[in-house]
């Protein structure tokens, strides 16, 4: 398809370019003590060149593990380094995961070196060593707290970097000499997913396929080494890793280590990054504090601040997209950006964004155009750890909250005869660590990587992920269904906290709700509607008109789509008590279980089929204090309106057609935020 | 984790204290070592600050002497407490409500200013110099404490629990020897009161500095101090490590409730 550009180089090669050619350009930057301090790639370079040389000294050789855990510290960034000049493999962990989290990756790559950044990481390391004896040497970025451990093998980076300093002026050449020796298909990290059963796997990355993939990335978006980047998620997530140590390396440009994790929103307002990654959660963050701020405004703002966002959700999507707008709104719009646009990007920190992604999880479509409509190139990915993120990402003019992308340069995509998605591009992870079976059940020996995700391409040539494979089902008419495609499209209403959907085998879709009980209860307030509890609330009549339009919504919006139409909600009915993962009927993660509710309520689904206008139901629940009880109620069943499959697209299904501006996107369900 | 205790640096003795007819303290003594976590408790109205407010001269007691680092003294005022080194946090916050977190511990560092107020105003010779190299040490404390997200907020805006840490903060700034805090941890929950131990125990070992501290919860006070004075109706009724003063039967009688 493309020519493959071949990637020669290695991240300590790329590291020794950027110093050789620009060293006094800022490689990161770190906010201490409330001043920003710059360490320059030539600075780098020397703090890298030491630290390695304390490694090296310390016993660490090519091939080895290491592990770093830590917020994102330039001293943890430039350890990884050290690392890879050795030819050793680093090994990010969550900082956040508890300590016999630690133990399997330990174990399972014989690590013996781990460099950590606090007193936190090191007291968990220290736990964990108790039953990894491998597990030799730990050394620690800040000293705060630890002025008194003694333990064998502690120590901190700063006298790591002194060791390596007598290392250096022993054997000048050799940091130098072992970066040289390095070649691209060599491992460069490891990363371990996080894995809902089983142990985690440790996918194993070389220097070419991050790198190719940071490369495409940056040709994509045309990023070049002026980007100010904030480093803020964790390390250990490919996502973080890829835009602040890949691409960084590949391209050059400044990353930006916040103050401390409180002072994320701050740093990113002074910082102001030209180039933007977080999950929808963050987005969606954002926009509440801003919502919140505006209700506390005076009159003549908010009136000033609906106005104009009005307007924006109107015209600021046509710009977005790059077609004309006529010059009237041209002008409004103008005049909004003077007196709202603009001073809102600038207090959310995103003035000088010029691309910013968003994956890892659905984004509510009305979360997407609000960014993009106040003129913030906010556009999705698709990706996960075995492909090195960059799999499908969107044009700058087509960006749509239910679509993923078009795949760049260097990708090949087959949707499998069962739905699911098969990527192949020289971003593939080398294997799972240790783990052939896996492995084996992953990559075919043609080189195609299984995804695990349904979905197709549609007419414009955008990936569209519906679900999870093994989710996805058939009706009894043949048709697909999609089940967490359905939810999430119910949980983008605010009303709506969770959906489970029904219908894998049988006739028709059913779905039980969950209320979001502050939302919905708002609503009822608001309309004087009196209420003593969820279980209560959830089954006024009011509260079932409600939900039956959100549905009929959702099923107005599948059926414009020919393969999704089936799943359209036929019965729904408003669960007594809310999900909850202390009951099992969420992970923690608070995804749906679907089989467990389903057997759980198995009393419900078969009323539901059944036809049944109510049906009495008492469940065992769990308190957050550890005792149980009963709740018991009269659930009602209703039936939703279904629309017939829309014609025009049945006739011409090839016809190029934007999707319905309201749907969400399933995106990259495996690009796994947090532990 | 073991601390060292040094000398004796602080050491009362024989302290009365009365307001008119009401006898606050009656003939207390007590000494408070370098280095160590000295708690004084008591039920309400025994004397705890009163007693924490003769040491830091806010009230004069009519008998007894106080001593620090061998100095014996009668009658100081505040400030001159403050500039031997002793610092105080207050029960009921005592901080610029409208003034930011970072102005609030500059203000601790005053004594340590030498340029006059029409300098540091007109930012003129020395104090601009000055001023950096205190913002410096007050930078260092503000990412002790862990508020550097607060810096600029005003302090009447921030929770209870992050002003009382930014009242320590500022006893802080003035670098002190020996620090009293007056029931640091009330009106906190658990997770509150856990971080304040924490920066407790961490100033103590980190700046060396000597610490006083009144509190009623006494969880935490047997967590963490080295040893403990009891007082009740102005009289001390106990002294000794937290072991000692929990198997006391006067102090198990007066404090903390009999047994059944």
């Amino acid at each position: 398809m493309e020519t493959r550009t071949v990637v020669i180089t290695t991240f300590p090669r790329l590291m020794l370019e950027h110093a050789a050619q620009r060293p006094g350009a800022p490689a990161l930057r770190e906010k201490e003590f409330g001043i920003w301090q710059t360490l320059s790639w030539q600075q780098l370079a020397t703090l890298v060149r030491e630290i390695a040389g304390g490694l090296s000294a310390a016993g660490l050789r090519r091939g080895q593990h290491m592990v770093v855990v830590g917020e994102n510290r330039p001293r943890l960034y430039a350890a990884m380094l050290a690392a890879q000049s050795l030819g050793a493999i680093p090994v990010p962990l969550y900082q956040d995961a508890a300590a016999r989290e630690f133990a399997f990756p330990i174990v399972n790559a014989e690590v013996a070196f781990a460099v950590v950044e606090d007193q936190e990481q090191v007291d968990k390391m220290l736990e964990v060593r108790q039953e990894c004896a491998n597990l030799t040497h730990i050394w620690y970025d800040d000293p705060r707290g630890l002025r008194h451990y003694s333990e064998p093998g502690l120590d901190s980076i700063d006298a790591l970097i002194a060791l390596g300093r007598a290392f250096n002026t022993d054997q000048p050449a050799y940091v130098d000499a072992e970066i040289a020796q390095a070649v691209a298909a060599d491992t460069a990290a490891m990363f371990f997913t996080s894995g809902t059963t089983g142990n985690p796997k440790g996918v194993v990355h070389t220097h070419s396929s991050l790198i190719d993939r940071a490369q495409a990335g940056a040709v994509f978006d045309k990023l070049t080494n002026r980007e100010e980047v904030l480093a803020y998620m964790p390390l250990a997530w490919i996502g973080q890793n890829v835009f602040s140590y890949a691409q960084w390396l590949a391209c050059g440009y400044t990353v930006n280590c916040p103050e401390s994790p409180a002072t994320v929103h701050i740093d990113l307002c002074e910082v102001g990054p030209t180039y933007y990654f977080a999950p929808p959660r963050v987005f969606e963050a954002m926009l509440t504090s801003v919502m919140i701020r505006m209700e506390d405004a005076s009159a003549p703002k908010r009136w000033l601040f609906e106005r104009f966002m009005t307007l924006a959700r109107r015209v600021g999507p046509q710009r977005m997209d790059g077609k004309q707008v006529g010059t009237i709104d041209r002008l409004l719009y103008a005049l909004g950006n003077l007196a709202v646009y603009g001073p809102l990007r600038n207090s959310l920190g995103l003035s000088r964004v010029r691309v910013a992604y968003t994956a890892g999880e659905a984004i509510g479509p009305d979360l997407f155009s609000f960014y993009r409509s106040i003129g913030i190139n906010l556009k999705q990915l698709y990706g996960s750890t075995e492909t090195a993120v960059f799999v499908c990402l969107q044009p700058d003019h087509e960006a749509r909250s239910d679509t993923v992308g078009i795949p760049i340069a260097g990708v090949e995509i087959q949707v499998a005869a069962n739905g699911e998605i098969l990527v192949r591009s020289s971003g593939l992870l080398r294997g799972y660590y240790k783990n052939e079976a896996a492995t084996a059940e992953v990559l075919t020996p043609e080189g195609w990587y299984h995804t695990g995700d349904a979905g197709f391409i549609d007419a414009a040539g955008h990936l569209k992920i519906i679900d999870r494979a093994k989710d996805v089902g058939r009706l009894q008419s043949g048709a697909m269904f999609a089940p967490k495609y359905v939810e999430n499209k119910l949980k983008f209403f605010a009303h709506i906290k969770e959906a489970v959907a029904f219908g894998d085998g049988r006739e028709k879709a059913c779905a039980f709700i969950n209320i979001d009980m502050e939302a919905v209860g708002n609503w009822a307030e608001r309309r004087n509607l009196p209420y003593a509890g969820y279980t209560d609330l959830a089954q006024k009549p009011e509260v079932y008109e409600l939900v039956r339009d959100c549905i009929e919504k959702v099923n107005a919006d599948l059926a414009a789509d020919d393969k999704l139409a089936g799943s359209q909600i036929t019965r729904f009915l408003v669960l007594h008590k809310e999900l909850d993962a202390d009951d099992g009927e969420l992970t923690r993660t608070r995804k749906v279980r679907r089989g467990f509710i389903g057997e759980r309520y198995q009393v419900l689904v078969d009323a539901l089929y059944a036809g049944k206008n109510s049906q009495y139901i008492e469940t065992a629940v769990k308190f957050e204090d550890g005792r149980t009880g009963m709740v018991a109620a009269d659930l009602k069943l209703m039936d939703a309106k279904t629309f017939p499959a829309s014609p025009s697209i049945q006739a011409e299904p090839v016809e190029a057609r934007r999707a319905p501006r309201t749907s969400p996107s399933t995106s990259s369900g495996r690009t796994e935020v947090g532990a | 984790m073991s601390r060292k205790t040094g000398d004796v640096i602080l050491d009362v003795q024989n302290i009365s204290l009365a307001f008119g007819g009401v006898k606050a303290l009656t003939d207390i003594s007590f000494n408070v070592r370098e280095h160590e976590v000295r708690a004084i408790i008591g039920p309400n109205g025994a004397g705890k600050s009163s007693m924490l407010n003769c040491i830091n001269g806010v009230y004069q007691p009519q008998h007894g002497s106080i001593t620090f680092r061998g100095k014996t003294f009668r009658h100081m005022n505040s400030r001159q407490v403050a500039e031997m080194g002793v610092a105080r946090t207050f029960q009921n916050l005592a901080l610029f409500k409208g003034m930011s977190v970072l102005d609030n511990l500059m203000t601790g560092r005053n004594l340590k200013m030498r340029s006059g107020l029409l300098m540091q105003a007109l930012r003129i010779g020395p104090a601009e110099r000055e001023e950096i190299e205190q913002r410096a040490v007050v930078e260092r404390i503000i990412d002790f404490l862990e508020i550097q997200a607060y810096r600029k907020t005003p302090v009447g805006r921030l929770p209870y629990g992050l002003q009382k840490r930014v009242d320590l903060g500022r006893a802080l700034a003035m670098e002190p020897q020996v620090l009293l805090l007056d029931e640091p941890m009330a009106g906190m929950n658990v997770e509150e009161k856990q971080d304040m131990s924490r920066f407790i125990l961490d100033i103590n070992d980190e700046y060396g500095t000597t610490i006083v501290l009144i509190e009623h919860d006494m969880s935490v006070v047997m967590d963490i101090s080295d040893r403990v004075v009891v007082l009740d109706y102005g009289k001390k009724i106990g002294d000794g490590t937290p072991d000692e003063v929990r198997n006391s039967p006067d102090v198990v009688r007066a404090y903390l409730g009999v047994g059944h």
